[in-house]
C-alpha cells in the first residue's frame, strides 16, 4: 500500500449503494461486470474513469448489499475511496480487496469534480492540490487489523503470506 | 456498564470488557460458506475448515439455478459440502432463504457472535445474537473461525406503545429509517429494548433485526425471552447464553420510538428512508404493475397470513400480477396447511418456491422499464428489482396484498 495517493476526483452524492456500483442485472466477470458500475445513476462513467482516479462520496457511501462492489471500483482503476461516511460492509470489502478507503467528514466541502486530491493515509491528511484546501481525518492505527490487511494488499495476500500457495488466490465474484 | 454487543465481543475475544473504538480478534460461533471458496481452499492446501459442524450452506440467491453459470457455481457448492464434510447443507426442497432456514435448523443460539456472508445477517439479532454481515472475508473465517472487529458504539431504540391494526415490525423499521435516516446506526450496534420489544411477535423482531442493515447497523439485537426460546426449542443443540445489557450500559444515543400513532408505512423510490404513512400515498392513486410478497424480510408465516386475510374473497386487479414466495419450505408447508396457498390461488396470485430472486432482481419477476412494484422486501434502490427505469415501493405484506387488489397503492386496513 502506498501511504500517499494522488489523483483526479470523481464526485458522487449521498447513499451511493452497492446496488448502483454492482447492479443485480450486471453479468459476466471482471471488467465485463465492472462496466455496469454506476450504470443507473451515471451511465457511461465506467468508460471515463481512469487508472489512479479518486472517488469522493457523500454520506453512507456503499450502503446496502454485501456484494463486493469495491472490487468493481478497483477493476476500473480507482485508487482510493473517500466519503463523508461509509457503509460498514463496503468499508470492510474495500480493505479486504486492498482498496484504500477513508472516512473523511467534510470531504465534499473541499473538493469539486475534476480537481486533484492528495491523501496521506498514515498521517490523516487530505490536500486539494488544485486549490490548496486541506482536511484532517482520523487515520486507522498502523497496528490495527484493517491497516495490516491493507498493508498486505488485501486479505487474500495475507493468507498467501501465511500459507505460501504456488498459485495466487483470487476472489470468485458470485452473489 | 456494557451493552449487549460489548458483552458478546468481550466473551468471544477472551476479554473482561471491551470499549467502543477498540479493535479485537474474536472467535465466531457459526458462519456460512459455499463453492466460491473451493478453488482458493485447494490452492492454500486446506484440508479441514475451522469446524464443519458450525458451517451452514444453502443456495438461495438464484435458486434453483437461473442459467448454466449459476448451475456451475451450485455444483461447486455441492463439491465443497462433500469435500469438507459439512452436515448442514439444505438442498432445494429442504431449503429456504438463509435468514429463515438457518434459524429453523438450529443455526443460532442467544449470545452468539456470527460473521457471515450476506448483508441481512443482522437478522440473527432477533435471536439475541450479534449477527455481523461480511463478504470478502468468508474464506478467512472458514479457515480460521475468527475475525477482527472494531467494537461499535451502541444506539438504543426504546420501543413503546402497542402496534396498531395491520402494523408490524416492517412499519416500525420503515418509520425509524424515515425519521432518523438510513445512516442512523451506521457502523454501530443497535439494541431494540422497551416494552414493545418484548410485546411484539418474534416475526416482527425478525424483520426489524433483518432491516437493521437498512439503518446502517453492524448488528441489531433484541433480548431473548420465552418467544425466542419457544421457537428455538427442539431446533438447537448448543447451549443458549442469553445476554442483556447492564443497567448502567453506556449508549451513544437513546432514541424513543412510540408506535401508538403508527400506520402502515410505504417507502417511496429509491430509498428505504423515503418512508411515509400509507394514508398519504393512497390519494395519489399510484398505479402498480406487480406486487411481491416474500424475501428474508417479510416472507414468513405471519406475513403470508396477513396478506391472505386481505386477499380472501378478493381478486388481484386485472392489470396487476402478485407473486408470493414463502421464504422456506417449512413456511410453505405451514401456509399450505393453513389454507393460505388456496387463498392466494383463489385471488389469482402466483405462488412460487423460496428464493431471493425477485427482491434482488436476479430472477422471477424482474421489472421492465417504466414498471412499478410494491414489495414486502427490504430495499428499493434504483434498479434493485430490474430495469433502472422501474420503481419499487416497500411496504408490509398486507399493504402489498391490498394494493394488488386495488391496482393502486392503498391502505390495507379497510380490507379486513
Amino acid at each position: 500500500m502506498e501511504p500517499v495517493i494522488e489523483g483526479k476526483v470523481w464526485k458522487f452524492g449521498d447513499k451511493i449503494s452497492t446496488d448502483l456500483m454492482m447492479p443485480g442485472f450486471s453479468r459476466g466477470r471482471g471488467l465485463e461486470r465492472a462496466k455496469f458500475c454506476m450504470y443507473s445513476n451515471r451511465p457511461g462513467w465506467s468508460d471515463h474513469v481512469q487508472k489512479g482516479d479518486i472517488v469522493v462520496g457523500g454520506r453512507n457511501f456503499g450502503c446496502g448489499s454485501s456484494r463486493p462492489a469495491a472490487v468493481n471500483l478497483q477493476l476500473l482503476g480507482v485508487s482510493v475511496v473517500m466519503a463523508e461516511s461509509i457503509g460498514r460492509i463496503f468499508f470492510r470489502n474495500a480493505i479486504n480487496t486492498g482498496l484504500p478507503v477513508v472516512i473523511a467528514p467534510g470531504i465534499t466541502g473541499i473538493v469539486e469534480e475534476g480537481e486533484k486530491l492528495r491523501v496521506d493515509l498514515e498521517k490523516g491528511e487530505i490536500t486539494n492540490i488544485t486549490n490548496g484546501k486541506k482536511l484532517r481525518f482520523d487515520p486507522m492505527p498502523a497496528d490495527s487489523p484493517p491497516m495490516q490487511i491493507l498493508e498486505a494488499g488485501g486479505i487474500l495476500r495475507m493468507l498467501e503470506a501465511e500459507y505460501k500457495p504456488t498459485e495466487k488466490l483470487s476472489f470468485t465474484i458470485t452473489e | 456498564m456494557s451493552t449487549i454487543v460489548e458483552k458478546i465481543l468481550a466473551a468471544h475475544s477472551g476479554k473482561e470488557v471491551v470499549k467502543p473504538g477498540e479493535y479485537v480478534w474474536a472467535n465466531i460461533d457459526v458462519t456460512n460458506g459455499g463453492g466460491g471458496a473451493l478453488e482458493n481452499l485447494h490452492r492454500l492446501g486446506i484440508k479441514k475448515l475451522f469446524d464443519p459442524d458450525r458451517i451452514w450452506v444453502i443456495d438461495d440467491h438464484k435458486a434453483p439455478p437461473t442459467d448454466v453459470e449459476v448451475a456451475e457455481n451450485v455444483a461447486k457448492t455441492r463439491r465443497f459440502v462433500k469435500e469438507f464434510g459439512i452436515n448442514h447443507w439444505y438442498e432445494y426442497g429442504r431449503h429456504g432463504i438463509l435468514h429463515e432456514r438457518f434459524p429453523e435448523t438450529g443455526y443460532v443460539v442467544p449470545g452468539d457472535l456470527i460473521a457471515m456472508t450476506d448483508s441481512h445477517s443482522t437478522t440473527y439479532g432477533a435471536f439475541n445474537a450479534a449477527g455481523c454481515p461480511i463478504m470478502l472475508e468468508t474464506l478467512y473465517v472458514l479457515i480460521k473461525g475468527r475475525l477482527w472487529f472494531r467494537v461499535p458504539p451502541t444506539v438504543k431504540f426504546n420501543l413503546t406503545g402497542h402496534l396498531p391494526k395491520m402494523c408490524v415490525g416492517k412499519d416500525v423499521i420503515l418509520k425509524i429509517a424515515g425519521t432518523y435516516g438510513t445512516d442512523a446506526a451506521l457502523y454501530k450496534s443497535v439494541e431494540y429494548l422497551g416494552p414493545l420489544a418484548k410485546e411484539m411477535s418474534l416475526a416482527s423482531r425478525w424483520t426489524m433485526s433483518n432491516m437493521g442493515i437498512e439503518i446502517g447497523a453492524k448488528c441489531a439485537i433484541f433480548e431473548a425471552d420465552e418467544k425466542t426460546m419457544g421457537f428455538l426449542k427442539g431446533r438447537i443443540t448448543r447451549p443458549p447464553r442469553p445476554t442483556s445489557p447492564d443497567k448502567d450500559a453506556k449508549y451513544e444515543r437513546v432514541i424513543n420510538v412510540d408506535v401508538n400513532d403508527l400506520e402502515p408505512m410505504v417507502a417511496l423510490p429509491h430509498d428505504p428512508g423515503n418512508s411515509v404513512p400509507v394514508s398519504s400515498v393512497e390519494p395519489k392513486g399510484i398505479k402498480i404493475n406487480q406486487g411481491f410478497i416474500g424475501s428474508c424480510t417479510n416472507g414468513r408465516f405471519e406475513d403470508l397470513k396477513m396478506a391472505a386475510d386481505v386477499l380472501r374473497g378478493n381478486k388481484v386487479h386485472p392489470d396487476v400480477r402478485l407473486i408470493v414466495s414463502p421464504n422456506s419450505v417449512e413456511v410453505y408447508r405451514d401456509a399450505l396447511k393453513a389454507d393460505l396457498i388456496d387463498t392466494f390461488m383463489d385471488a389469482n396470485a402466483l405462488v412460487c418456491h423460496p428464493t431471493c430472486g425477485p427482491c434482488m432482481g436476479s430472477h422471477l419477476g424482474i421489472l421492465a422499464a417504466g414498471e412499478r412494484c410494491i414489495s414486502s422486501t427490504n430495499r428499493n434502490f434504483q434498479g434493485r428489482m430490474g430495469s433502472p427505469q422501474s420503481e419499487v415501493y416497500l411496504a408490509n405484506a398486507a399493504t402489498v396484498a391490498a394494493s394488488c387488489v386495488a391496482g393502486t397503492i392503498v391502505d390495507p386496513r379497510k380490507y379486513v
